[in-house]
């Protein structure tokens, strides 16, 4: 059976890889190839390329609001190291980061069973992905009011089962959580999109033959569903890390204008990027953050591409 | 829920009903779940501010009120960030298509020097959060004066890495033989991506304009930063200060928010596969 048909991930790339150019395309410059990319390469380099270089800069220089700022080495990043509110940014942001890739799971069991029902299927995909074509900054209104301490109906919910509420945002115990379930809830219609299109990639005779062998619907979801799916599991992941390190709307809108007394505690590293550059204007700082930020990106994918090894399956 | 239900298509081989059942008990569930903070808001929307912070919580609106609405028409330029949102969304999309449909042809199909050099450029350009690139990017829209203007929240997002190397893949993947043929009929390099190639791989550039809209739909930071004061501002910002000014009146918060989110959920309902199909290739492709 064919590997190309059911394979996510890295292999396709490569699969449906370089069609053989033509001969003529291959021994001669094409003039009009320069051309073709040149409005995306200049943009990328103006727009990405030198911010990208200049944040590097940026964060060995002072905070001069006005004028030129002077180099003073790693004092940026000396002074976020002995900030309190960096290690409780950096903290809550990996905290998030861990319980929302609780949803991973929660997803590759939904996507399977959505999957498998023969009817209806489109509309719980519909269901499941509204949040996603939702502004967050609805979403964040929207569940602040939920999860209000004193009149939110996740707390008078509880309290129908004798279960005490808590103020899950005011509260910077709970606020991480609280975000983290709002997180979930908002990531999981991609999952589900993505894993869906995984699962449709995975042959149905392995599961005609596997039954046939007497496997039940346990056994084949641990030994055909999962393994098949791990690399497109593994992808999802990837993306899961990367974009809640970067989570910043939330913290904004549930916490932002309105509670500014009660948000020190409950801070993402991007957040305080944000307060850094743009409401304090100390932009050699912010750029340490930002600089802080792209290193942890590194770090986490990294130990992922090394953990894979350990669970991914080559299909 | 036993995961002894968890399988594959018992159902494609006309498998056990009730397995179906209990499958569809939990996924009802799960979209009640999904569902609830929308219909919270809905019914939030038409109480009054009193009412919301009665105890107990009352499910449905004693007296139902539009005053809400009335508030945030009468307080909030809905339209002009409508409008605003819009129109920075049609610019961003159309150049990136644009931009990215060139660049993703050549790199695919063509032969230049220095093409893997730059494409793994291109690559590595991918990896990096945008916070990396906010502060220059802030700077150039000062430098230009285009701070609280309307391409200021355009411009950056129609270049991107991204779309470039999604657009790669999807020509990477079209058969070759058309290609020759309309080189073989005297047809130059324009003419063979314009009139051959592009029409091929508008599937993959419906998925990208998709994924391109949702971004600059959605996006709060970036309009955040350049649009600190004035009519410019798109509906996140203009929501987001909302918040600010009418705090803890939760009808009015609430009719806004769903006022400002109807549009794109409309337009999903209405482009619903072109939506998935964007999303399940930024996964399959990434």
């Amino acid at each position: 059976m064919s590997t190309a048909t059911r394979v996510p991930v890295r292999r396709r790339v490569r699969r449906t890889g370089t069609p053989t150019p033509t001969r003529r395309t291959r021994r001669r410059t094409d003039w009009w190839a320069v051309l073709m990319i040149a409005p995306a390469t200049l943009g990328l380099a103006v727009l990405y390329l030198w911010p990208f270089l200049e944040t590097f800069l940026k964060s060995f220089k002072g905070n001069a609001l006005f004028g030129p700022s002077k180099f003073v080495g790693v004092q940026n990043y000396s002074n976020l190291i002995s900030n309190d509110a960096f290690w409780h940014a950096l903290r809550n942001s990996m905290l998030y980061t861990a319980l929302v890739l609780l949803g991973v799971p929660l997803a590759v069991v939904l996507a399977a069973l959505i999957e498998q029902v023969t009817r209806g299927r489109t509309i719980y995909q519909v269901l499941f992905f509204l949040p996603v074509v939702t502004l967050p900054v609805a979403i964040g209104m929207v569940w602040r009011l939920i999860l209000n301490g004193d009149f939110g109906l996740l707390n008078w919910v509880l309290s129908r089962f004798g279960i005490p509420g808590e103020y899950w945002v005011a509260d910077a115990r709970f606020t991480i959580w609280a975000f983290a379930a709002v997180g979930i809830w908002m990531g999981l219609g991609i999952n589900l999109i993505i894993l869906g299109a995984g699962l449709q990639g995975i042959s149905p005779e392995l599961y005609e033959a596997s039954a046939l062998d007497g496997a039940g619907r346990a056994r084949q979801f641990r030994s055909i569903t999962v393994p098949l799916l791990s690399p497109t599991i593994f992808f999802v992941v990837i993306l899961t890390v990367i974009s809640a390190l970067q989570m910043f709307d939330l913290v904004f809108i549930m916490l932002g204008s309105v509670n500014n007394t009660a948000i020190d505690g409950s801070k993402t590293i991007v957040y305080l990027f944000y307060e850094a550059a743009f409401v304090q204007f100390k932009q050699g700082y912010a750029a340490a953050i930002a600089v802080v930020l792209l290193m942890v990106i590194m770090a986490a994918t990294a130990i992922q591409f090394r953990l894979q090894r350990k669970w991914v399956v080559d299909v | 829920m036993s995961e002894t239900e968890i399988a594959r298509p018992a159902s494609r081989r006309g498998g056990s009903r009730r397995g179906e059942m209990v499958v569809h008990a939990v996924l009802i569930l799960g979209a009640a779940l999904m569902i609830v903070p929308f219909i919270w808001q809905i019914l939030t929307s038409f109480k009054t501010p009193n009412e919301v912070a009665s105890l107990p919580p009352t499910l449905l609106p004693t007296a139902p009120t539009v005053h809400a609405y009335a508030t945030f028409f009468q307080t909030v330029p809905f339209l002009r960030q409508f409008m605003v949102s819009v129109s920075s969304l049609v610019m961003r999309v159309a150049g990136q298509l644009f931009v990215a449909s060139l660049a993703g042809y050549a790199f695919a199909r063509l032969r230049f020097p220095g093409r893997d050099l730059v494409f793994t450029l291109y690559l590595l350009m991918l990896m990096v959060p945008s916070q990396l690139f906010l502060l220059g990017q802030f700077e150039i829209m000062k430098e230009l004066g285009l701070l609280s203007k309307l391409p200021a929240l355009a411009i950056p997002g129609m270049f991107s890495a991204f779309g470039t190397f999604l657009l790669r893949q999807a020509f990477r993947g079209l058969p070759a033989e058309f290609e020759e043929a309309a080189r073989l009929d005297g047809a130059n390099t324009w003419q063979v991506f314009w009139h051959v190639m592009l029409p091929m791989a508008r599937p993959m550039i419906a998925a990208l304009a998709v994924l391109t809209s949702l971004y600059s739909w959605n996006d709060l930071l970036w309009p955040l930063i350049v649009t600190p004061t004035g009519a410019n501002r798109p509906l996140t910002v203009g929501l987001a200060a909302m918040q600010g000014q009418y705090g803890t009146d939760y009808p009015t918060l609430m009719a806004g928010a769903l006022v400002c989110l109807a549009p794109l959920v409309l337009v999903f309902l209405l482009l619903r596969r072109q939506f998935f199909a964007g999303i399940a290739s930024s996964g399959l492709k990434g």
